[in-house]
C-alpha cells in the first residue's frame, strides 16, 4: 500500500485548502493556486497572499475511472482545471455532477467537500471542490 | 426563558444536497406496497454532516454581512457528525476563517441538537459575552436498511447566526425547552444504525414532548396558537407535524410554509432549522414564528421569533431553501446503497 | 567538454518479471551492456541508475551501492538519479556529463522500473508522485487523468478528433511485432484502440503505455576507450540536454505544448548542430497517443495542431519522413517508468548500429530520443550520430 498522506501534512496546509487562498505576482501580475512564496512563472519573490474568487467556469475535466488506490471508493469522479474570475486557474474535482451530462465552459462555485480518509481509522480531509452553478 | 437583552437572528443558511431517492424506489428493494413520503435528500460520496454545515454557515455569512471572525462561538448539533471523537465545529470555523479566539462546541440530542446549539448561542449573546454567534444544525441521518426510517432518513444542514437585536432580521421573542429520560430512539456507540421503539415514539415521544414545549412557551410569553403567522415542527415524517399542529390548535397554513419532510425527508437535527429557513424565505416583516423541534431520549425546544424590516433585504444574499430543493439528481437504490456507506467493500 | 561515445546497449525484455528481482534486472542490463562493449566490466568507473519509484513500489532505495554490489564492482561512484519517468534519460544525461566533463572515461547509465509486484491501485498512486503531491494527488487525479486533460485541451484548441491522435498506439504496436524486447509483439486496429476501456476521459486503455518490469544499459566512454572497445560502428553522443518546465498543468498557460521539449530540443539541435529534418530515427515519449502527436510537433516535426497529420499520413512510418518510435514506442515496447529513457536510447542505437532488422531504417546516421517526466516537467533529449 502506498502511503504518501500523513496527519501532519494535511493539517499544515488546511486553510490554504479549505479557504482557496492563492498568491499574487506583484510583478509580473499573475495569480497562482496553492500559496507559495516565489512566482512559478516568472521567479519574483514579491507575493501577496489573495483570497482567489469562488466562481468561475470549467475549462476542462476529465472522468476519473482508474483512481489511485487511496481514491478508489470514490470511483467514478470528475477533475477538471477550472479558470476563476481573476483568470487563477486550479484543479480540484468538480462534484454534483452526472459524469456523461458534464459540459466544457459551464460556470461552477467552490465547495467545501471531502476529499479522502486515510483509511477508515484515520483521519478525513478536506478540501475545496467545485459545482455547476445554479 | 428569556435573554437579558434583545437578540435576534443576524444571518441564516440552509443547505440540502442534490441528490434524491425516491420512496418508491426504496419500498421496490424492499416489497412494501406503501411509504410515508414522496422523496427524500441523499448526501454524496463527498459529503458529511461537516461539510454540509459549513455550506449552511457559508450562507448564513454572506447574509450577515459580517467579516466571520466577528463570529464568537460556533456550536454544531448533530447526531451524524463524521468523527466519533474530534469536533466537526472547529473544521467549519478553520474553513470559514473563525478560528482561533472562539467557543467551538459539537453538540448531540438526536434531532433536537441544532435548536439546542441556538437557544445556547442566544444565551451567550443574551448574556452580553460574545457580539455574534453561530449555531447550526446538521445531519446525514442513516436507517437501517429495509426499516421504517430508511424511507425519510436524510441529509440536509440548516445555520443561523444570532447577534444584538436592533441587527436582527427576526428577533428571538421567547424560548422554552422540556425534556424527560424517554428512551424512544437511540444508537449504541460503535452501532452504524440507530434502534427505535416503534410506535413508542409516538405519543410518549413526539407528540408529548412538542405539546408541552409549545404550550409552556405561549403560556410563559402569553400567546396564543393565532397570535402566529407560522409555525414548524421537528418532521420525522409528514404526518406527525400535521398531527401535532391540529392537537396545538394551530392551522394547516400556519404549518404548511415550513413543513419539508415530504419532498426532503427527515433531515434530523436540522428538520425544524430548514423549516425556519424555509419561512423566513417567504415571510413578510411584523411576522411572528413558532418553531417546535424534538429530538429522542427525549425533550423539545420551542424559539418565538418575530421578522424585522431586515429581512427582505438580506433574504437574496444566499440561495433559498427551494433553490436547493429544487436542484435533484435521482439515484436508485443501488447508488444510494454506494453514496451511504451501505455497501461492503 | 570532449566528445562522449555509446561504446554497449543492454537490455531485458520488458514485461512482468515474475521470476527476476529489481536488482537482477539490473545485472541483466548490464552485462548485456559491457559484452557488447567490449570493454571490461572492472574498467567501469560510475553508474547511474534512473528510476522512479523503486521505494514506494519495492520499498527499495540506495540503488547505487545496490548495483555495484551485486554487479560485484563495489567501489564505483554509483547513485540513483530521479526525474519521474524521465529518469532514465536524466540518468543518461549525467553519465554523458561524467565522461564529457573529463572525470570518468568510462560510465554505465542504467534505468530500471519493477511496477508488475504491486497493485494496480499502487501503481496508478506512484505516477501522480511525478506532481505535486501536496495539491494535485489530493484532488485524486491520476496521471493518466492529467494527459486527459491535455487530450482535451488539444482537441478542443486544434479540432483534433481521437480516431486520428489514437492511430499513434496503431501505429506502434504494428512495428513491435518485431522488437524481440517489447512487452505487447501484436498489433491493434483503430477499432481495438476506440473500443477499449475508458481509464480517463477520453483516455482508453489501449491509448495507454503498460505498465511493466525492464531494465537497460547503455556504457559510454571517452575517444580513448572506444579505442580499446574496437567497436565496429562508432555511435557519437552528438547532444544531451535535459530542461524542465512549470510542473502542474494548471500552472501553465497552454496545455498542449510541452515547453520543456522545445526548451531542451532548442539546446539539443543547436548542441549536435543540426536541424529537424537531420533526423533520420526519432524516439518520443508517448506514454499516451496525444503526447506522441504533441511531441512532433514540440520537436519540429510538424507545425502545432497538425502532429496527428504526420500519423494519419504515414509519414512516421518506416520510409515516411521521420521514422518514428520503430522498436514499439512506449505503447508497445513498453514503459517500465525509470528505465524507459534508457531503453529509448537502446532502440536510437540499435537503429544507428544497423541491428534493427525488419525495422531498420536504411542508412540510419542521426536519431534522437526524447524522454519526458510528469505531463512535460522534465524533458531529457538525447541526439546520437554514426560516425563515418
Amino acid at each position: 500500500m502506498v502511503k504518501a498522506n500523513s496527519i501532519p501534512r494535511v493539517w499544515r496546509e488546511r486553510t490554504i485548502k479549505y479557504r482557496l487562498i492563492g498568491g499574487k505576482c506583484k510583478k509580473c501580475g499573475k495569480s497562482f493556486y496553492p500559496f507559495r512564496r516565489i512566482c512559478p512563472r516568472c521567479g519574483s519573490e514579491e507575493i501577496e497572499e489573495v483570497h482567489l474568487p469562488r466562481e468561475g467556469k470549467l475549462l476542462y475535466y476529465t472522468v476519473i475511472r482508474a483512481p489511485p488506490s487511496d481514491f478508489e471508493e470514490y470511483a467514478p469522479y470528475v477533475v477538471g482545471i477550472v479558470e476563476l474570475k481573476d483568470g487563477t486557474r486550479v484543479l480540484a474535482q468538480i462534484t454534483d455532477v452526472v459524469e456523461d451530462q458534464l459540459e466544457e465552459g459551464v460556470d461552477v462555485e467552490a465547495v467545501f467537500r471531502k476529499y479522502r480518509e486515510q483509511g477508515k481509522e484515520g483521519i478525513i480531509e478536506y478540501g475545496i471542490k467545485f459545482r455547476p452553478k445554479t | 426563558m428569556k435573554t437579558s437583552r434583545q437578540v435576534g437572528i443576524v444571518g441564516y443558511g440552509a443547505y440540502v444536497p442534490i441528490y434524491r431517492i425516491k420512496n418508491q424506489e426504496i419500498a421496490r428493494v424492499w416489497g412494501k406496497s406503501t411509504w410515508p413520503i414522496k422523496e427524500k435528500s441523499v448526501p454524496g460520496l463527498d459529503e458529511d454532516s461537516l461539510t454540509m454545515a459549513y455550506e449552511a454557515s457559508y450562507n448564513a455569512v454572506k447574509r450577515a454581512q459580517i467579516p466571520p471572525e466577528e463570529i464568537e462561538a460556533v456550536y454544531v448539533g448533530s447526531e451524524s457528525p463524521p468523527y466519533a471523537v474530534k469536533p466537526s465545529a472547529t473544521v467549519i470555523a478553520e474553513a470559514l476563517g473563525i478560528t482561533p479566539r472562539l467557543i467551538a462546541i459539537d453538540m448531540e440530542f438526536a434531532c433536537r441538537a441544532g435548536t439546542t446549539a441556538l437557544q445556547s448561542v442566544i444565551g451567550l449573546v443574551g448574556s452580553g459575552m460574545i457580539k455574534y454567534g453561530l449555531a447550526v444544525g446538521t445531519d446525514t441521518a442513516q436507517g437501517r436498511p429495509g426499516d421504517a426510517l430508511e424511507f425519510t432518513a436524510a441529509a440536509g444542514a440548516a445555520a443561523f447566526i444570532v447577534g444584538k437585536g436592533e441587527e436582527a432580521l427576526a428577533e428571538i421573542e421567547a424560548t422554552y425547552s422540556y425534556v424527560t429520560d424517554t428512551p424512544d430512539f437511540w444508537r449504541r456507540e460503535g452501532q452504524k444504525y440507530p434502534r427505535h421503539g416503534g410506535r413508542f415514539t409516538g405519543d410518549p415521544a413526539y407528540f408529548k414532548h412538542i405539546v408541552e414545549a409549545a404550550r409552556g412557551l405561549m403560556s410563559e410569553a402569553g400567546l396564543a396558537p393565532q397570535d402566529f403567522d407560522y409555525v414548524v415542527f421537528h418532521q420525522p415524517n409528514l404526518k406527525f407535524p400535521l398531527r401535532v399542529a391540529k392537537r396545538l390548535g394551530f392551522s394547516k397554513e400556519q404549518v404548511s410554509a415550513g413543513l419539508l419532510s415530504g419532498i426532503i425527508g427527515n433531515t434530523y437535527a436540522a428538520a425544524s432549522m430548514i423549516g425556519l429557513a424555509a419561512v423566513l424565505d417567504k415571510a413578510k416583516p411584523g411576522e411572528r414564528i413558532l418553531v417546535v423541534s424534538f429530538g429522542s431520549g427525549a425533550g423539545s425546544d420551542a424559539i418565538s421569533l418575530v421578522t424585522t424590516e431586515l429581512l427582505e433585504q438580506k433574504r437574496s444574499l444566499a440561495p433559498l431553501v427551494e433553490s436547493y430543493i429544487n436542484r435533484r439528481i435521482y439515484v436508485d437504490y443501488a447508488t444510494y446503497a454506494k453514496f451511504r456507506g451501505k455497501i461492503m467493500r | 567538454m570532449r566528445k562522449v561515445y555509446v561504446a554497449g546497449i543492454g537490455a531485458t525484455k520488458i514485461r512482468e518479471h515474475w521470476e527476476v528481482s529489481l536488482r537482477e534486472l539490473l545485472v541483466k542490463a548490464a552485462q548485456k551492456a559491457i559484452e557488447d562493449s567490449n570493454i571490461e566490466k572492472k574498467k567501469i568507473q560510475a553508474a547511474f541508475i534512473g528510476n522512479m519509484s523503486s521505494g514506494v513500489l519495492q520499498g527499495q532505495e540506495h540503488l547505487g551501492s545496490l548495483f555495484a554490489t551485486w554487479m560485484g564492482i563495489p567501489g564505483i561512484a554509483a547513485s540513483k538519479v530521479e526525474a519521474a519517468c524521465a529518469s532514465g534519460g536524466a540518468a543518461f544525461h549525467s553519465a554523458y556529463l561524467a565522461v564529457a566533463s573529463g572525470m570518468y572515461d568510462c560510465v554505465i547509465a542504467l534505468g530500471v522500473e519493477k511496477m508488475s509486484d504491486a497493485l494496480t491501485g499502487d501503481v496508478t498512486a506512484a505516477l501522480i508522485m511525478a506532481d505535486d503531491q501536496d495539491y494535485v494527488a489530493f484532488t485524486g487525479a491520476s496521471f493518466v487523468g492529467l494527459n486527459a486533460l491535455v487530450y482535451r485541451a488539444y482537441m478542443k484548441k486544434y479540432g483534433a478528433k481521437q480516431e486520428d491522435i489514437a492511430l499513434f498506439a496503431v501505429h506502434d504496436h504494428k512495428y513491435a511485432v518485431n522488437n524481440e524486447l517489447a512487452q505487447f509483439r501484436r498489433e491493434f486496429s483503430l477499432e481495438d484502440v476506440l473500443k477499449s476501456p475508458l481509464i480517463a476521459d477520453p483516455i482508453r486503455l489501449l491509448e495507454c503505455a503498460p505498465t511493466g518490469d525492464g531494465a537497460a544499459a547503455v556504457v559510454l566512454c571517452s575517444e580513448e576507450y572506444l579505442k580499446e572497445a574496437n567497436n565496429e560502428v562508432k555511435i557519437e553522443v552528438a547532444a544531451s540536454t535535459l530542461a524542465t518546465d512549470i510542473l502542474s498543468l494548471h500552472d501553465r498557460d497552454d496545455l498542449t505544448t510541452l515547453q520543456a521539449t522545445v526548451r531542451a530540443a532548442e539546446k539539443a539541435y543547436k548542441m549536435a548542430k543540426i536541424s529537424p529534418s537531420d533526423v533520420d530515427v526519432l524516439e518520443v515519449h508517448d506514454a499516451f497517443t496525444i503526447l506522441g502527436v504533441i511531441h512532433l510537433e514540440d520537436l519540429g516535426f510538424a507545425k502545432k495542431g497538425e502532429g496527428w497529420k504526420l500519423v494519419k499520413e504515414g509519414e512516421i512510418e518506416l520510409g515516411g519522413k521521420i521514422p518514428t518510435n520503430l522498436m514499439g514506442g512506449l505503447k508497445a515496447r513498453g514503459h517500465p517508468v525509470g528505465a524507459t529513457g534508457i531503453y529509448q536510447i537502446y532502440d536510437a542505437v540499435t537503429q544507428l548500429k544497423g541491428e534493427a532488422g525488419k525495422n531498420q531504417v536504411d542508412d540510419a546516421e542521426v536519431a534522437l530520443a526524447q524522454n519526458v517526466g510528469g505531463v512535460g516537467g522534465t524533458v531529457s533529449i538525447n541526439i546520437f550520430r554514426r560516425v563515418r
